[in-house]
C-alpha cells in the first residue's frame, strides 16, 4: 500500500487529510484541531472510557456524539468538534471528572502540571455544584516498593492498567468493583512488580500515581528540563532530564519513534538518584599511609603521570592497560583512546569487561535498526534476556511478535522473557552455540547427538531445528533476506568465541541477514567506535587499516595488537603489568572471574581509577579522579543500534568532579604531550574529520531539528537533507491549553514534538522556557541551529561535498567473516551441571546499589535447575546446596525453573555476596558445577 | 380489550407443574419444530421468522429477523442467548428459564440452524439457582434425547450448547457487556461501532444476542408459520407478549398478552391479569417498560400495548415491565430507589454513568432525606442532560452503552410529572410520605 494514501474527512466544514485506520482524534490534530482528551495515548489502543473526545460524527441517523479516539476517519465523513452539543458534552465529561477528584492541588506532586488541572482551567466551570460527600479510598497505597496510588485522585481512564497489560505484559494492576467505587488495584498478595512501573506513572493523567524518587520532592513550576538519552543500558532510550535547585530529580521518557516509544524502565528512569548520592566521589584521591585521601587535582594527576611514567619506563607501552570506557561519552571514550593509544602507545584498551563480544564481531557484521529488527521477516534470537539487560527492546519486539506476528526463532541457554513468544525455541549447552546454528543451517553435516538411539526429545529438537530452517527460509534457498539477528553473548559463563563462530556461520549462511548487537552496558558501542578497543582505531578501522591516515592524524600509534581485558588482567595478574586504568569499571564485580581480577588488581603496581564511586575495584587504586556523571556533562552517545544522539547538562557535577575527555587531556598534558582536544565540541569536530564512520555526522546535523532521533552511522551515501524548522518551538499554532508545544505541523522525517498529555510533565517544564533541545551549551541552539533550520539545501551541498572528498582518502571500516569454527568445549559429565549466568536489571552494581529507591529490589543469588536434575540429585526445592567447582564452593538456595534446560543451572550474575563470579575459571571456556548436600 | 388469543410462550408452563422436564415437553409436542426446521433450508427457516415480524424481548424491541439478516458472512458464527435478566420488577424471563428451559433450547437450535452456528451460549443470571439447574438438566436431557449434538436427529446438523452462569452483574445483560464477560473478562460493554455483535461479537465473530424470551417463540413460530404470528397483534406489534406486572397491583404477576389489542389498563384492572389496584387507591403513575424507561401517567392509561404507540408518547415497552404506582407512592422515593439501582449497577467504564449515577443518586436521596434545594431540581436535569443530552427520546447518550441512558428517565419523569412534590420535601424538609 503506498504511505500517501489518504482519505479526506470533512473537519467543521473543511476537508482535512487522513490515513486509513487514523482516529478521528489523531487526523484532526495533525490538521491543528485539537480534541481534549484524557484515556487517548497515541502508543496504546484506544479504549473510549473518558468520553472527553466526544464530537459529532454523522451517520446513517444523523449526527450523534462519538468518541474521537475511537473511530476510524473515514472518506468523507463528516465530523463537527465546536458545535453546542460538543462543548455541552465536554463541559460535562470535565464536571464529572471532578465530582469525586479531591482538590488537594496544593499538595499534590501533579499541581502545576496535570492535564485535569490545565483542563478545567481553560475550559471548566468556576465553580463546583457538587454539594455531596465525595467517593473516599484509603490513600495512599503502595502497589509496589517504588510507585504509590491514590484511588480517590484516580479517574479511571485506564492508562495504568492498559499499560501493564498491554505494553509491558504484566496484567498486575486493573479495575476491580463497579459505578463510582471502580478503583485501580493489585491483586492481593501479587504487588506491581514490574520493570516497566514508572511508565504508568509517567503517562498518569493526574496525581493518582507517584513513585518514590520523585515524591513530594519537587514543584512543576520550579523544574527545569532538558533533552538527553538515557545511559543506563544500550538501547539508548531518549529522556528529558530534570531538575530542581541544580539536583536531577526526574526522568520522563520522551517518544522516540525509533527507539522508545516514550517508555522507560524503572532503572533507567530512576537511577538519577545515584547522581545526588552522598556516597559520590566529588575530590580526586591518592593514596597516603594506605589510605585514600583527598588531594587537589594537580597533585592526583602529577601522582597519576608518575605511575604511568614508571609503568611505561619499566614494562613499555603494553605495561599499560585501560579497562572500561562504556560509561563515557563518544567525547570522552575518544579523548580517552587518543590519550591510551597515541600518548601512552598501548593498544590494551577495552571498554568491555570479557562479557560481551569481539569489538571485530560488533562493528563488522551488517547492522540491523531497532526498527529493521521488529519488521524483520524472521528475528533469529541468540542474545541475553533482553527483559532483563535491555528491558525497551525487549518491549519493542514484543510489541512487535503480538501485534506485527514477528516470528522469533529463539537460541538459549535458559527461557528469557521472550521464550513464550517465540515461535520456535532451540536450547543449548553453553559453549555449543555454534553447534545448534550448524545444525540450524546444515541440518544433514549436523554431529551425531551421541551414541544411544534416537529418542522423542531428539526428534522434538529436529523439528524445531526444521522449523526455524522454515522460517529463516533456508529451505527455499533463502539468502536471509529481511532476517534480523538479535545477538549478544547470552551467559557469562560460555566462550565469546562460540558465538562469534555462530554469528559468522549464520553471516555466510545468510549474506543478507543483519545483526542488532544486544550489547551490555550503556555506551560501549560509541566507546568500540572510537577505539576502545585493542586492535581498533576511532571510526570502526582495525589498527592496520588506519595506521597511516591516524598516524597523519595523531602523531604516534601502537606497534601492534594489545590484550582484551582478560589478557590484561592476566598478564596483571603474572606480574606483567605496570599500571591499570579503570575507566569507570569494576573488574572485581564484573569481569566474570573474581579470582583472576583479584589476583591482577594484587599483582599490578598501580592502579588510576576513574570513577564516580568508590567500588570494590576503585578502592584498590592509588589514584581516583572523580569524574562528571550523567546529566552532568554534555556530548554525543552511541547505542546498539549505531545510533548516536546528543546528551544534555542539567546540573553542574559536585565538588571538583570533571568530564572525562577532560581528565584524559590533563592527564596528557601532565605526561607533557598535548592531545590538541579542549572542548565538547572541538573533539565532535576532530571525531568528524577522523574517524570514517562518522564522516558528515557534523555537530550541526546533530543538532538540528531532524536529527532528534539521533543519526545513524555511518550516514548513507545520499546527501543528509536538514529539515526546516516545522515544528520548532513557537512555529506551530498553538493550540493545546496552556502548552506551545503540540504535534501540529509535524511532517514525516521530522519527529513530532512532545505531546504533553501523552506525557504530563514534560510540557509543563517546556512551558517554562527551558531549552527542551539536547545539549549542554545554553547557546549551542542559537546561530548554528538557525542555519540548519533555514539553509538546508547550502548546509547539505556542503557537507556532501566536504564528505566526499574526505571519503576518498579515509581507511575503510572493518568487516567481520569468521572464525566460523567454535573453540571445543568438553562435554558435561554426568554429575556436573553447566553453568547459565546472565545480568539482572537490578544487581549489586554500584550505580543500582547507590539509589536508595533501587538498591532494595536486586534479588538474592538462588541456583535455578530444571525438576528433573533437582530430583536426580536427590535434592529438593528450596534445599541449600553446596555448589562446588574445581576452585571454588558455595551455598547457595536451589530453585526449580522448568525455564533452565536439563543439565544446565542458572545463577544471576553480580548478586549479593560470593556468587557466578566467585565460580567462573576464566581460562575455561566453560563452567561446570556439582550439587552437594550441606 | 381482552382477546382470546391462546398464549405461546406460557402454554405449557400454564398448565403442567412438570413443564421443565422433557418428558413433559414432549408429550407436549417439543422438539417437532425442531425437526421441522431441520427439514427446511436454513434460509427458509429464517425467512418465517422474519414474516413473523418477531420484535426482541430483551428490551430493544429489534426485530429478530432482521437480526440474524446482518450478520457477517463467516465461516464461525455464534448465537448467544440473553438470560441475565436482573433489572428490578423484570422478571419474565426469570420464570420461562424456570418452567420451560426445553423451549428455549428449542428456539435456539432452530435459530442456530438457521443462522448457521454451531455454537451456543446460553447465558443466565447467577443468581438464578434453581433456573441454572433446570437449563442445565433440560441441556443434559437434550444431549441424550438427540437434540443437541452431533448430526441432530440424524439431519446432518450439529450444534453445541453451553450454559454460562452469570456472576452478578446487570451490566452483563448489556449484550456486549455479556459477550465479554462470556469470553472471561471484566463485563465492559463493548463501543458500538464497530463492535456490533453481528459483525465482531464474541472472539471477533459475528454474533447473534437473543433474548430468552424471543427463542421461547421460535418453536411456535416455525410449527405455525410467520404469518400466523404476524396475524396475531397490530402494525410492528406482532404476536403475544409476555408482561410482568408489579407495583401496586391486587395480583402481580406474568401475563402474556396479545400485542397491541391490549392496553395498559386491561392488563392492570383485568380479572384475569391484575385485579385493580387495591381498595379506595387511585393510579398514580405507571412505568410502561422497566425501570428505564419514562414514567406514565394516568391519563395514557388506554394506551395499548403496542410498541410504535408507546414510543409516540417518548417511552417504550422495553424489558415488559409494568409497574403500578398508586397515591400512596412517593415519586422522589420511587425515582430514588430506581437511580440507586443503576448507581450499583453501573459498571464504571465511561465517565458520565460511573460518576453521574452515583451523583444524581446522593442528590435525590438527600432531596428524599428533607436536605434538598430549589435548585437541585435544575441541577438534576442538567446532571442527566450530561449523561443523555436534550433529555429526548429516542435517548442520546454521552455514555458507551445503553445503561447510562437508563438512569435519566425515572429521574425527569419524577420531576416533570410530580414538581410539586419535591417541593414539599423541600420545604418541609422531609418526605411527606414517610
Amino acid at each position: 500500500m503506498p504511505d500517501d494514501e489518504t482519505l479526506t474527512m470533512v473537519l467543521d466544514g473543511r476537508p482535512v487529510p487522513a490515513r486509513k485506520g487514523e482516529k478521528i482524534i489523531a487526523a484532526a490534530e495533525r490538521a491543528g484541531t485539537y480534541i481534549p482528551r484524557f484515556c487517548y495515548h497515541p502508543r496504546m489502543r484506544p479504549v473510549g472510557m473518558c468520553r472527553m473526545c466526544l464530537v459529532e460524527v454523522k451517520g446513517p441517523r444523523g449526527f450523534s456524539l462519538q468518541p474521537a479516539c475511537f473511530m476510524d476517519a473515514a472518506d468523507g465523513m463528516e465530523v463537527v468538534t465546536t458545535s453546542d452539543k460538543v462543548k455541552k458534552a465536554q463541559d460535562g465529561i470535565l464536571e464529572f471528572l471532578l465530582v469525586n477528584h479531591p482538590l488537594d492541588c496544593p499538595v499534590c506532586d501533579k499541581g502545576g502540571e496535570c492535564p485535569l488541572q490545565d483542563q478545567t482551567m481553560t475550559w471548566g466551570p468556576g465553580e463546583s455544584r457538587l454539594v455531596e460527600e465525595k467517593v473516599h479510598f484509603a490513600k495512599p497505597i503502595w502497589i509496589s516498593s517504588l510507585v504509590a496510588l491514590d484511588r480517590e485522585r484516580c479517574i479511571q481512564c485506564d492508562r495504568c492498567t492498559r499499560f501493564a497489560t498491554e505494553v509491558a505484559g504484566e496484567a498486575l494492576i486493573n479495575f476491580i468493583s463497579r459505578g463510582d467505587h471502580l478503583e485501580v488495584n493489585t491483586f492481593p498478595e501479587l504487588p506491581f512488580d514490574s520493570y516497566f512501573s514508572g511508565n504508568t506513572v509517567q503517562i498518569c493523567p493526574v496525581g493518582a500515581l507517584t513513585a518514590t524518587p520523585y515524591r513530594f520532592k519537587a514543584r512543576p513550576w520550579d523544574l527545569e528540563q532538558c533533552e538527553s538519552t538515557c545511559t543506563s543500558c544500550a538501547v539508548g532510550c531518549r529522556v528529558a532530564v530534570q531538575s530542581s535547585s541544580d539536583r536531577v530529580i526526574r526522568y520522563l521518557g520522551v517518544d522516540s519513534d525509533p527507539v522508545n516509544h516514550g517508555w522507560l524502565c524503572d532503572k533507567g528512569r530512576f537511577d538519577f538518584e545515584a547522581n545526588n548520592s552522598e556516597d559520590r566521589v566529588i575530590h580526586p584521591l591518592l593514596r597516603k599511609d594506605q589510605e585514600l585521601q583527598e588531594v587537589t587535582w594537580s597533585r592526583a594527576l602529577a601522582a597519576a603521570a608518575q605511575g604511568l611514567r614508571r609503568a611505561l619506563d619499566r614494562y613499555g607501552p603494553s605495561g599499560v592497560g585501560v579497562i572500561g570506557g562504556a560509561r563515557l561519552t563518544n567525547e570522552d571514550a575518544y579523548a580517552w583512546a587518543k590519550l591510551a593509544k597515541s600518548v601512552l602507545r598501548t593498544d590494551s584498551v577495552d571498554a568491555q569487561l570479557g562479557d560481551g563480544l569481539p569489538a571485530e564481531v560488533v562493528l563488522g557484521l551488517p547492522r540491523a535498526t531497532i526498527d529493521q529488527a521488529c519488521s524483520a521477516r524472521a528475528l533469529v534470537l541468540l542474545a541475553p534476556d533482553l527483559h532483563e539487560e535491555l528491558p525497551i527492546l525487549h518491549l519493542r519486539l514484543r510489541q512487535a511478535v503480538l501485534d506485527g506476528g514477528l516470528p522469533v526463532v529463539e537460541l538459549a541457554p535458559a527461557a528469557s522473557g521472550l521464550s513464550h513468544l517465540a515461535r520456535v525455541s532451540l536450547p543449548y549447552r553453553p559453549g555449543e552455540a555454534a553447534d545448534l546454528v550448524q545444525q540450524v543451517l546444515s541440518p544433514h553435516r549436523a554431529r551425531s547427538a551421541g551414541p544411544s538411539a534416537p529418542t522423542d526429545a531428539d526428534a522434538a529438537a529436529r523439528q524445531a531445528r526444521e522449523r526455524a530452517r522454515q522460517l529463516l527460509g533456508l529451505d527455499q534457498g533463502g539468502r536471509g533476506e529481511g532476517v534480523v539477528v538479535v545477538l549478544g553473548r547470552p551467559s557469562l559463563a560460555e566462550p565469546a568465541d562460540s558465538i562469534a563462530a555462530a554469528a559468522a556461520a549464520l553471516a555466510q549462511a545468510l549474506p543478507e541477514a543483519r545483526f542488532l548487537p544486544a550489547l551490555r552496558r550503556a555506551n560501549v558501542h560509541g566507546a568500540l567506535d572510537m577505539g576502545l578497543a585493542p586492535g581498533l582505531l576511532p571510526g570502526r578501522v582495525t589498527l592496520e587499516e588506519g595506521r597511516d591516515w591516524f598516524t597523519r592524524g595523531w602523531g604516534t600509534l601502537p606497534d601492534s595488537r594489545g590484550q582484551e581485558t582478560a589478557g590484561m588482567l592476566a598478564a596483571a595478574a603474572e606480574g606483567r603489568m605496570g599500571a591499570l586504568v579503570l575507566l569507570g569499571a569494576d573488574p572485581l564485580a564484573d569481569f566474570p572471574d573474581r579470582r583472576l581480577a583479584r589476583r591482577a588488581l594484587d599483582g599490578v603496581e598501580f592502579v588510576v581509577a576513574v570513577d564516580a564511586f568508590l567500588n570494590g575495584s576503585s578502592r584498590r587504586a592509588d589514584v581516583v579522579l572523580p569524574a562528571a556523571m550523567y546529566a552532568e556533562r554534555p556530548g554525543t552517545t552511541t547505542n546498539l543500534e549505531g545510533r548516536i544522539t546528543r546528551l544534555g547538562q542539567k546540573v553542574v557535577a559536585p565538588g571538583t568532579c570533571r568530564p572525562d575527555w577532560m581528565i584524559a587531556a590533563e592527564l596528557a598534558a601532565a605526561l607533557g604531550a598535548d592531545l590538541g582536544l579542549e572542548s565538547v565540541e572541538e573533539i565532535w569536530d576532530e571525531i568528524e574529520r577522523l574517524a570514517p564512520s562518522h564522516a558528515g555526522i557534523t555537530r550541526v546535523l546533530l543538532a538540528s531539528r531532524s536529527s532528534r532521533d539521533g543519526l545513524l552511522a555511518p550516514l548513507p551515501r545520499v546527501p543528509v537533507r536538514i529539515q526546516p524548522g516545522v515544528g520548532r518551538p513557537g512555529g506551530g499554532p498553538a493550540v493545546h491549553p496552556g502548552t506551545t508545544d503540540t504535534g501540529v505541523g509535524a511532517t514525516q522525517g521530522v519527529p513530532a514534538p512532545i505531546d504533553p498529555m501523552a506525557t504530563p510533565g514534560i510540557g509543563s517544564a517546556e512551558r517554562h522556557g527551558v531549552p527542551n533541545v539536547a545539549g549542554a551549551p545554553e547557546d549551542w541552539s542559537t546561530e548554528e541551529e538557525r542555519e540548519a533550520w533555514e539553509g538546508p539545501d547550502r548546509e547539505a551541498r556542503a557537507e556532501e561535498a566536504r564528505r566526499q572528498e574526505d571519503v576518498a582518502s579515509r581507511p575503510s571500516p572493518l568487516t567481520y567473516s569468521g572464525p566460523t569454527v567454535a573453540p571445543d568445549v568438553p562435554r558435561v559429565d554426568g554429575y556436573g551441571l553447566r553453568l547459565v549466568t546472565g545480568r539482572v536489571l537490578y544487581d549489586q552494581g554500584t550505580l543500582v546499589q547507590a539509589c536508595p529507591s533501587l538498591a532494595p529490589l536486586a534479588p538474592g543469588p538462588r541456583l535455578r535447575v530444571n525438576r528433573y536434575d533437582l530430583d536426580r540429585l536427590g535434592r529438593a526445592p528450596g534445599d541449600r546446596v553446596r555448589v562446588v567447582t574445581p576452585g571454588a564452593s558455595l551455598v547457595l538456595e536451589a530453585v526449580v525453573d522448568p525455564g533452565i534446560p536439563r543439565g544446565s543451572a542458572a545463577l544471576a550474575f553480580n548478586l549479593e555476596g560470593e556468587g557466578a563470579a566467585d565460580l567462573i575459571d576464566a581460562t575455561k571456556p566453560v563452567t561446570d558445577v556439582r550439587l552437594e548436600t550441606i | 380489550m381482552i382477546t382470546d388469543a391462546a398464549p405461546i410462550v406460557t402454554a405449557r408452563l400454564r398448565q403442567h407443574a412438570d413443564s421443565h422436564t422433557l418428558e413433559r415437553y414432549l408429550a407436549t409436542g417439543g422438539y417437532r419444530a425442531l425437526r421441522k426446521a431441520l427439514s427446511m433450508h436454513p434460509e427458509d427457516v429464517a425467512a418465517e421468522v422474519s414474516k413473523a415480524s418477531l420484535l426482541g424481548r430483551g428490551g430493544a424491541g429489534f426485530p429478530a429477523g432482521r437480526k440474524w439478516s446482518m450478520l457477517r458472512p463467516n465461516p464461525v458464527r455464534y448465537l448467544t442467548v440473553n438470560g441475565d435478566e436482573s433489572e428490578p420488577a423484570t422478571f419474565k424471563d426469570h420464570l420461562l428459564i424456570e418452567c420451560d428451559p426445553h423451549q428455549i433450547l428449542e428456539g435456539s437450535l432452530i435459530t442456530a440452524y438457521a443462522i448457521g452456528a454451531a455454537q451456543v451460549f446460553i447465558y443466565v443470571r447467577g443468581e438464578f439457582a434453581l433456573g441454572l439447574e433446570r437449563m442445565q438438566s433440560a441441556l443434559n436431557e437434550a444431549y441424550r434425547y438427540g437434540a443437541v449434538g452431533r448430526d441432530i436427529f440424524g439431519s446432518g446438523f450439529s450444534v453445541d450448547v453451553v450454559v454460562h452462569p452469570g456472576a452478578g452483574a446487570y451490566i452483563c445483560g448489556d449484550e456486549t457487556g455479556l459477550l465479554e464477560s462470556l469470553e472471561g473478562k471484566r463485563g465492559f460493554p463493548r463501543i458500538k461501532p464497530p463492535y456490533y455483535p453481528a459483525a465482531m461479537g464474541l472472539y471477533g465473530e459475528p454474533t447473534v444476542v437473543n433474548n430468552v424470551e424471543t427463542m421461547s417463540n421460535i418453536p411456535w413460530i416455525v410449527l405455525h408459520g410467520g404469518d400466523a404470528f404476524a396475524s396475531l397483534g397490530e402494525g410492528s406489534s406482532t404476536g403475544t407478549r409476555l408482561f410482568a406486572l408489579s407495583g401496586h397491583v391486587r395480583r402481580p404477576g406474568n401475563y402474556e398478552v396479545e400485542m397491541a389489542k391490549t392496553t395498559f389498563s386491561d392488563l392492570i384492572h383485568a380479572p384475569v391479569y391484575g385485579q385493580g389496584l387495591r381498595a379506595g387507591r387511585t393510579l398514580k403513575a405507571f412505568i410502561p417498560g422497566g425501570a428505564s424507561s419514562p414514567w406514565f401517567g394516568p391519563e395514557l392509561v388506554d394506551l395499548p400495548l403496542s410498541q410504535d404507540e408507546v414510543a409516540k408518547h417518548s417511552s417504550m415497552l422495553g424489558s415488559g415491565s409494568v409497574v403500578v404506582m398508586d397515591d400512596t407512592t412517593c415519586a422522589v422515593r420511587a425515582a430514588w430507589r430506581i437511580t440507586r439501582f443503576f448507581a450499583r449497577e453501573s459498571c464504571g467504564q465511561c465517565t458520565p454513568c460511573r460518576v453521574g449515577s452515583g451523583w444524581l443518586e446522593k442528590i435525590m436521596r438527600r432531596i428524599e432525606d428533607g436536605a434538598g434545594r430549589e435548585e437541585d431540581l435544575d441541577l438534576l436535569l442538567d446532571v442527566c442532560d450530561n449523561i443523555s443530552p436534550e433529555l429526548v427520546w429516542p435517548p442520546q447518550q454521552t455514555t458507551i452503552c445503553p445503561l447510562g441512558p437508563s438512569i435519566p428517565p425515572s429521574i425527569y419523569s419524577a420531576i416533570r410529572m410530580f414538581r410539586d412534590e419535591f417541593l414539599v420535601h423541600i420545604k418541609d424538609g422531609a418526605c411527606p410520605y414517610a
